[in-house]
């Protein structure tokens, strides 16, 4: 046990050091240099890794108390105080160490990869503020800060896919993901100013306190319609977890986002920042428990993108669009988890994620610098003979995906599936389906894609072939840093996260909900659910997908175009991923041009330039040369005038 | 006994009729300052028939800047009228209308 | 008929008498005397108004000084008469009809309904020696003040305007300058000239 203060600044130097590293990195690039630039940052974000892991470690182990204090308020108004201030409980301490843990692998990861690029101080800075807006969005005690965070990694993804900002494709991408995301996070903030609103304050406790009071309210929004406050707050917040989460329909922007360099693929798009929707509904599910709409909501997008996002992953050829997709349905099922009431579950599944989806974008990274930058897995194959580490660290994190009995992805896939099984909330038997299904999809893309790259007939390309060779150690120590809690941290934790009280006065689950403590009734230790697992379908569905992805790919090739020709419709659908990206582009993007283009002729030019502007001139104009005729110059018309008008005022007052 | 409404009639008369002059004699400027004067003093007219009806001296006082008022412009407006003359050597008001938009 | 009223109506009709004069006359000099007429008339209805000092003064300073003024200018200044009465007849009828109308308007509103008699009873006469005068003078030297001032500075005002207009210099005339006249030095008029003494003359 620590006391308050010496806590405080932990936590401080937890958020400040990356900011720090960030800033030197950023702002004094020239004076530090490449060599200065790393070693500054990856010093940052590692002194925050260390902290964080042992702040879990008082957290979880040593009972340290919730703390949940204000360190600074920016200004009072009207009774709402907008403060910047922390609550430290076991989700956020378990958030901290995933975040800084794999932040900090991806730090020295860079070391490595972009080597031999350019901007090289600029990456690291960015990387490095992103780990510090991430820190405050997880460690935020208040939804004003919460929205600082969501927007300030929001502004980092941006910066970061568009890091390439000579490629045409790159700022295509980054203008995407940043529109797509002011979709989600106009509902987001709609839904802050509603909690603002009927709470009439912003701080997480105060909130969750008053929920209860408000679950029954009813409130109009326009015309006499009458809505539930709690199901117009938990679906607008969910907006927001849509756009940063990726969910359908807002999540066209990830696979895009690929264009940015694969550290922070690992880093933003797979372990961390698309996270955030799923961490925010869960610490908000004292909200979302009263109101099953919210939850139908949520569950019935998370099914659809956890098996439909997944098809598509089958026919990718770009190596990291193949992980992208596989991301996206990861987000799927934690954010049907939520829906369920699975709040433990979608975070343990965020949690063992992060760790097996960052190895894997590493290791594809890997495999990209072995290729010398060709992403094509067509062109690739056989790669395992020259990249031994890689090549087991991405089996590892490939079964850990997959759900093989035993890794980690195991214990939370099946736990949502199961917590799933035994939902009663409407959409419940949808999203079974869709997940059970997603388990062979699953299994299916990712060996397709490991068979490909790692087996068969060597690179296409003979001079790959000649220079491929295994990436240096800063590569691979992440690798094999993140294989690591890939395989163990499921087996080691399951019990505590999902059984146990790790999350015991953090979550609240209506206990009609409570989908997971029917399963703990069942649960009787890891080897007794690894045991559960291989005898239930899933284990089976993904061990078939596997067959299919070998039997197709390694036995007959040939089946796989046989497929491609005899299923055209099919293949098309999820070649133009659902017409997701074709109907925005026409519908949206060209409707908004095509607004824009009325409003500038028909508003601007015509209205305002034509009329306005020039109309209003060329009318004064025109009543000034009639009235002109008015100003003889003669005296005497003067004269008439003013009589007449006196004359006027006169008849008009007397005979009024 | 001379009622209020004499006076005020009076000044009404006296009022239309230099109306009617400057609407008759639209040329001349001489007639035209005249009867501004005019108009003046049926005002005037008004304004004693008033002060001696409501017995308030105010309205003497008023009559009193009133002729100031008017002797100072009949003096400008005649300048006026003498420059104009020297200029154009007629005092024909149809011929100013340099001021025209 | 009083006496009273008798006399009203004489100056009241002698004053519109006058005044059509004023608007009518083909010659401006005409126009003017009918309008010392319409001054003269008009100050004796203010003279039962009691307004004594402003009669006086309506004849003293528009008699005496304006109406002078006014015919000086027109005798001094050659005018065509003539061309300045074109179109009168033109603008005979509207100029009735607008007048006409004012009157008719006028009319109904100072009326006799409005402000005859019954509504506003003749005031008591002032004893004998009651002063006019006096009591303006109280007035304006005390509640007025300040407009009186100003009333004094706009004639000053109209004696620079009038005059400033109207000054010109002729070609041809001789001025004196009194500044170079005073500023004057010895030196420039007065040269001093030695000269060698004449022979003397042989007296034979």
């Amino acid at each position: 046990m620590i006391e308050t203060g010496l806590m405080e600044n932990i936590y401080l130097t937890i958020v400040l050091a990356p900011l720090i590293g960030s800033i030197i990195a950023g702002l004094w690039r020239n004076q530090v240099g490449r060599a200065g630039a790393h070693w500054i940052t990856i010093l940052g974000v590692g002194i925050s890794s260390v902290l964080s892991l042992y702040v879990l470690k008082l957290h979880a182990f040593d009972g340290q108390p919730v703390y949940n204090d204000a360190v600074y308020t920016w200004m009072v108004s009207d009774g709402i105080s907008f403060e910047i201030g922390f609550l430290v409980d076991n989700l956020t301490a378990m958030m901290m160490a995933v975040v800084t843990f794999v932040s900090f692998m991806v730090h020295i990861y860079t070391v490595g990869y972009m080597a031999h690029e350019e901007g090289y101080q600029r990456f690291f800075s960015y990387i490095s503020l992103f780990t510090f807006s991430m820190l405050m969005l997880v460690m935020s005690n208040n939804f004003l800060q919460l929205f600082f965070g969501w927007e300030a990694v929001g502004l980092v993804s941006y910066l970061l896919i568009g890091f390439y900002f000579k490629k045409e494709t790159a700022i295509f991408a980054n203008m995407k993901a940043f529109l797509v995301n002011r979709v989600g996070d106009f509902g987001f903030l709609l839904g802050i100013a509603a909690v603002a609103m009927y709470f009439n304050t912003l701080d997480y406790h105060e909130v969750f306190a008053m929920a209860p009071s408000l679950a029954d309210k009813q409130i109009t929004i326009w015309g006499d319609t009458s809505w539930s406050l709690m199901t117009v707050i938990g679906v607008l917040l969910f907006i927001g977890a849509m756009g940063k989460s990726a969910q359908v329909p807002l999540h066209v922007w990830l696979p895009d986002s690929m264009e940015g360099p694969t550290p922070i693929s690992a880093l933003i798009h797979a372990a961390t920042m698309v996270t955030a929707g799923v961490f925010m509904v869960a610490r908000m599910s004292p909200i979302y428990e009263f109101s099953e709409t919210a939850l139908s909501f949520v569950l019935i997008i998370g099914a659809t993108t956890a098996f439909f996002t997944g098809l598509i992953g089958i026919i990718q050829n770009d190596i990291k669009r193949v992980v992208a997709y596989s991301t996206l349905s990861q987000l799927g099922y934690m954010v049907v988890a939520l829906g369920v009431s699975a709040y433990a579950a979608g975070l343990f599944h965020l949690m063992t994620h992060a760790f097996f989806k960052a190895l894997l974008f590493l290791a594809a990274g890997s495999v990209i610098i072995g290729m010398h930058h060709d992403q094509d897995i067509r062109n690739m194959g056989g790669v395992r003979k020259y990249m031994p580490i890689t090549y087991w660290t991405s089996l590892l994190g490939s079964l850990a995906l997959i759900g093989f009995p035993g890794f980690s992805g195991f214990f939370s896939k099946d736990a949502i599936i199961e917590a799933v099984h035994f939902s009663t909330i409407p959409g419940a038997t949808y999203a079974y389906y869709m997940v059970v299904a997603g388990v062979f999809v699953t299994a299916l893309y990712s060996f397709r894609m490991f068979f490909l790259v790692f087996h068969g007939e060597g690179p296409r390309d003979e001079h790959a072939k000649h220079h491929i060779k295994e990436s240096p150690w800063v590569v691979t120590l992440p690798l094999v840093m993140l294989a690591i809690p890939s395989v163990f941290i499921g087996y080691l934790t399951v019990g505590d996260v999902l059984f146990g009280d790790f999350f015991e006065g953090v979550l609240y689950v209506a206990p009609e909900h409570d989908v997971l403590a029917k399963l703990g009734e069942g649960y009787n230790g890891e080897i007794g659910f690894i045991m559960h697992g291989i005898m239930a379908k899933p284990f089976y569905l993904a061990m078939g997908g596997l067959f299919v992805a070998w039997f197709i790919y390694m036995q007959k090739p040939q089946i796989a175009d046989w497929i491609k020709k005899k299923f055209d419709m099919v293949y098309m659908v999820l070649e133009h991923k659902y017409g997701f990206d074709g109907f925005n582009q026409f519908f949206f993007a060209g409707g908004s041009k095509g607004l824009g283009n009325i409003l500038w002729k028909a508003g601007d030019r015509f209205f305002i330039d034509g009329l306005v502007v020039n109309g209003s001139a060329k009318t004064v104009g025109w009543l000034s040369g009639i009235v002109r005729h008015f100003q003889t110059g003669f005296l005497y018309h003067y004269a008439f005038v003013m009589i007449i008008g006196m004359v006027g005022l006169l008849v008009w007052f007397v005979l009024k | 006994m001379i009622a209020l409404s004499d006076y005020l009639i009076l000044g009404a008369i006296l009022f239309s009729l230099s109306i009617a002059g400057i609407f008759i004699n639209r040329k001349n400027v001489i007639i035209l300052l005249m009867c501004i004067e005019l108009m003046l003093l049926a005002v005037n007219i008004n304004f004693i028939a008033f002060s001696h009806f409501l017995g308030d001296a105010a309205g003497q006082v008023f009559v009193f800047f009133i002729l100031t008022v008017a002797a100072a412009e009949a003096a400008i407006g005649l300048a006026i009228l003498v420059v104009l003359f020297r200029k154009r050597r007629n005092i024909d008001v149809d011929g100013l209308d340099v001021l025209k938009g | 008929m009083s006496y009273e009223k008798f006399i009203f109506y004489v100056f009241a009709a002698i004053l519109v008498f006058a005044a059509t004069m004023v608007i009518t006359r083909k010659n401006p000099v005409h126009s003017a005397l009918y309008l010392v007429l319409a001054f003269f008339s008009s100050a004796g209805i203010w003279l039962m108004a009691e307004a004594e000092f402003l009669a006086i003064v309506l004849v003293l300073v528009y008699v005496g000084a304006v109406m002078v003024l006014f015919l000086f200018v027109v005798m001094m200044l050659d005018i065509d008469v003539a061309t300045l009465r074109a179109g009168m007849i033109r603008y005979l009828p509207v100029g009735v009809i607008v007048a006409v109308m004012m009157l008719v308007m006028l009319w109904m509103v100072v009326g006799p309904e409005n402000f005859g008699l019954e509504k506003y009873a003749a005031p008591a006469r002032h004893a004998a020696d009651y002063n006019n005068t006096a009591e303006l003078g109280s007035l304006l030297y005390t509640v007025y003040m300040y407009p009186f001032e100003i009333a004094a500075v706009i004639l000053l005002v109209a004696i620079i305007a009038a005059i400033s207009l109207t000054m010109r210099r002729r070609e041809g005339t001789k001025y004196q300058v009194p500044s170079e006249q005073v500023a004057v030095h010895k030196k420039d008029r007065l040269r001093v000239v030695k000269m060698e003494p004449e022979d003397k003359m042989e007296l034979k």
